[in-house]
């Protein structure tokens, strides 16, 4: 963590994380002293929200990893006092034109610190990427991932990273949807995405409709709780199941 | 029988008794976790007609460690050493890609030197990874010498890792902005007796092995995969050129600064075992090309670009990746703008190869699930995360 000693430039006002105090510095949180079941509202609805802590700098720093869910399309908007960051421009190209023209405002295609994505309508989304795969061809699906915001009315992202190798051309697709709703699953257009969907689901319980076999992948088949979701605790466990199965108290 | 196997064996169609070799019953048995040639703790669920296999099921996880979750509760610079803990047998390239995606969503760029620091100490790492393959591989296949020479080979590489950063193994070489350390006095030297060294000791391994008649009847037609099947399931690195894609992301989308290279991209025809062992060694010798080139040109200057003390990404998100030893490492960074990531994913190349099992067993024989879990290279660290 000394890697900063070099850099020369004025520290700024912040509480940065000091190269021997890893357990306590102000700014992170490496474990949080809080009890377990306490976590339920640890990284997400933490005090420090809508108004970011950054513009004031505050010794006291910013705490919190989740605070505010950068809602994509508003991106600018939530960060008004920042040096703003990179701003999405809308992405021209001979694809894009003929997707809008397919599918209208269903679809959004922006350019951000020069990646493309394409942000559409989760009705369309599974349509667009069958397309993409046919007729585009995307022939490689190198990632399925989610991201959750639980203040977001659909809380989570879904995120399938594609690559052309005729076009070497990478682009990611992303819809939104909410909780307890299903989302098509797209490992019958690349068998690749089997287990990514599995991992999804295991992560964050976003079921996959038609999936072959929608089950835990690296979480235990009985475990309960999704861990990369925003409101579970970084120290949460599914105590029963540990003590159960490994006959211990808990993990911890 | 288990019944714990039979539950997860649910798409395997376990049905009536088949026709199958000698009317025999189909067995079901597990391999591993703890099993030698997994290379960690991989269970594979094998259903077999006598010594054909019929289909198999992998049970990951046993690593799990929530390397993704932690990410979101530590700074950029905290998590930083935990890439190394995922592929830990090529730690340095983790680290490169998860640097390199910081710094552009920072949008920062590392000075030149440091850009030759990490192509020299991550092709190293290239060649360590090969020949820690190497040598487990032979060994799971019965040839046990090659193992000890490839030891013996890459402790050299360690002790350059162990005088530059302290570290043989998980090393935290690289910084977000650049390297941490200058290069000690003699790195070049160092290097350049490396490559002399190693140089015919790849022969060495060749000469073991290439026309070894057990090692080409174990190797060649073995775990034979397509094109068409890698694209289909993700597959990525040697796997993926040996089945004769030409396709490395260091020549397609070049980071650091590899474009200033000259190598090759060495492909195989025939997707086998075979393939996949000689591509591999040709990588070896084309990451010793690109090690002779950037250690003649290391430039002088800076090694560390100015970055805030305090690491604070704009809103946003980045899906960088890089050509690991074991295929396309990527990593998906989406920021809220405060000092911790809001999420990171890893795109795990072992994760994703690992799939491709399945496929390339059926049929096979038992014995060659050994060698197919060799060829496909991976490293449960990674796949569990």
């Amino acid at each position: 963590m000394a890697d900063e000693n070099k850099s020369s430039s004025p520290p700024p006002p912040g509480n940065e994380p000091k190269p021997g105090a890893g357990k306590q510095s102000g700014s992170v949180e490496p474990l949080p002293p809080a009890d377990k079941p306490a976590p339920v509202s640890n990284p997400a609805p933490t005090s420090t929200s809508e108004p970011k802590p950054a513009a004031p700098p505050k010794p006291g720093g910013p705490e919190s990893a989740g605070a505010t869910p950068p809602t994509k399309p508003p991106a600018p908007a939530a960060a008004p006092p920042k040096p703003t960051g990179p701003v999405p421009v809308a992405w021209e190209s001979g694809m894009v034109n003929k997707l809008r023209g397919q599918y209208g405002s269903g679809i959004e295609a922006l350019t951000c610190l020069g990646q493309n994505y394409i942000v559409a309508d989760s009705s369309l989304t599974f349509e667009l990427l069958q397309v993409m795969r046919d007729e585009e061809e995307f022939d490689y699906c190198v990632d399925v991932t989610a991201v959750h915001y639980p203040k977001r009315e659909k809380q989570f992202d879904l995120v399938w990273i594609l690559y052309s190798f005729p076009r070497n051309e990478r682009v990611r697709v992303k819809t939104m949807i909410a909780e307890n709703e299903t989302f098509p699953t797209v490992s019958n257009i690349w068998p690749t995405a089997n287990w990514l969907e599995r991992e999804v689901f295991d992560m964050f319980g976003i079921k996959f409709e038609g999936h072959p076999d929608m089950k835990r992948i690296l979480l235990p088949d009985g475990w309960k709780g999704h861990p990369l979701r925003k409101d579970y605790g970084i120290i949460e466990q599914d105590k029963e199941w540990v003590q159960i199965n490994l006959g211990i108290e808990s993990g911890q | 029988m288990t019944a714990d196997a039979t539950k997860y064996l649910s798409h395997l169609e376990l049905g009536e008794r088949d026709e199958t070799f000698l009317d025999s019953n189909e067995l079901i048995i597990n391999m591993g976790p703890q099993h030698p040639a997994t290379h960690g703790v991989l269970r594979v669920i094998l259903k077999l007609d006598g010594e054909k296999v019929l289909g198999t099921e992998c049970v990951i996880g046993y690593l799990h460690r929530g390397v993704e979750k932690i990410a979101e509760h530590r700074t950029y610079t905290m998590f930083n050493p935990y890439v190394d803990r995922m592929d830990y047998v090529a730690a340095v390239s983790n680290g490169l890609g998860y640097c390199e995606a910081v710094e552009k969503l920072l949008n920062v760029q590392a000075p030149p030197r440091a850009n030759y620091v990490r192509v020299i100490l991550t092709e190293l790492n290239r060649i360590a990874s090969h020949q820690l393959w190497l040598g487990t591989h032979a060994l799971d296949i019965g040839a046990m010498t090659p193992l000890f020479y490839t030891f013996r080979d890459r402790e050299e590489i360690l002790k350059i890792f162990e005088k530059y950063c302290g570290a043989r193994l998980t090393t935290h070489a690289f910084r977000i902005g650049g390297c941490l350390y200058e290069t000690y006095d003699g790195f070049e030297r160092d290097v350049k007796k490396f490559v002399d060294f190693v140089t015919p000791k790849i022969d060495e391994y060749e000469e073991l092995l290439t026309t070894n008649r057990i090692w080409v009847e174990r190797t060649k037609g073995v775990g034979y995969i397509s094109a068409k099947d890698c694209i289909a399931l993700g597959v990525t690195g040697p796997v993926l050129r040996a089945s004769g894609v030409k396709w490395d992301i260091r020549k397609a989308q070049p980071y650091a600064n590899y474009s200033e290279f000259d190598f090759e991209i060495p492909t195989g025809q025939n997707g086998d075992t075979y393939d996949r062992y000689l591509v591999r060694l040709v990588e070896m010798r084309q990451s010793l090309r690109i090690i002779s080139q950037a250690v003649e040109r290391i430039p002088e200057g800076p090694i560390m670009a100015k970055v805030p003390k305090v690491i604070k990404p704009p809103v946003g998100e980045i899906y960088h990746s890089i050509e690991a030893p074991k295929g396309e490492l990527g990593y998906f960074i989406v920021s809220d703008g405060s000092t911790q990531p809001y999420r990171i994913r890893v795109r795990p190349p072992s994760f994703v190869n690992l799939q491709a099992l399945d496929l390339m067993v059926r049929g096979a024989l038992v014995a060659d699930v050994i060698a197919v879990i060799g060829t496909l290279d991976i490293v449960l660290g990674e796949v569990d995360r």
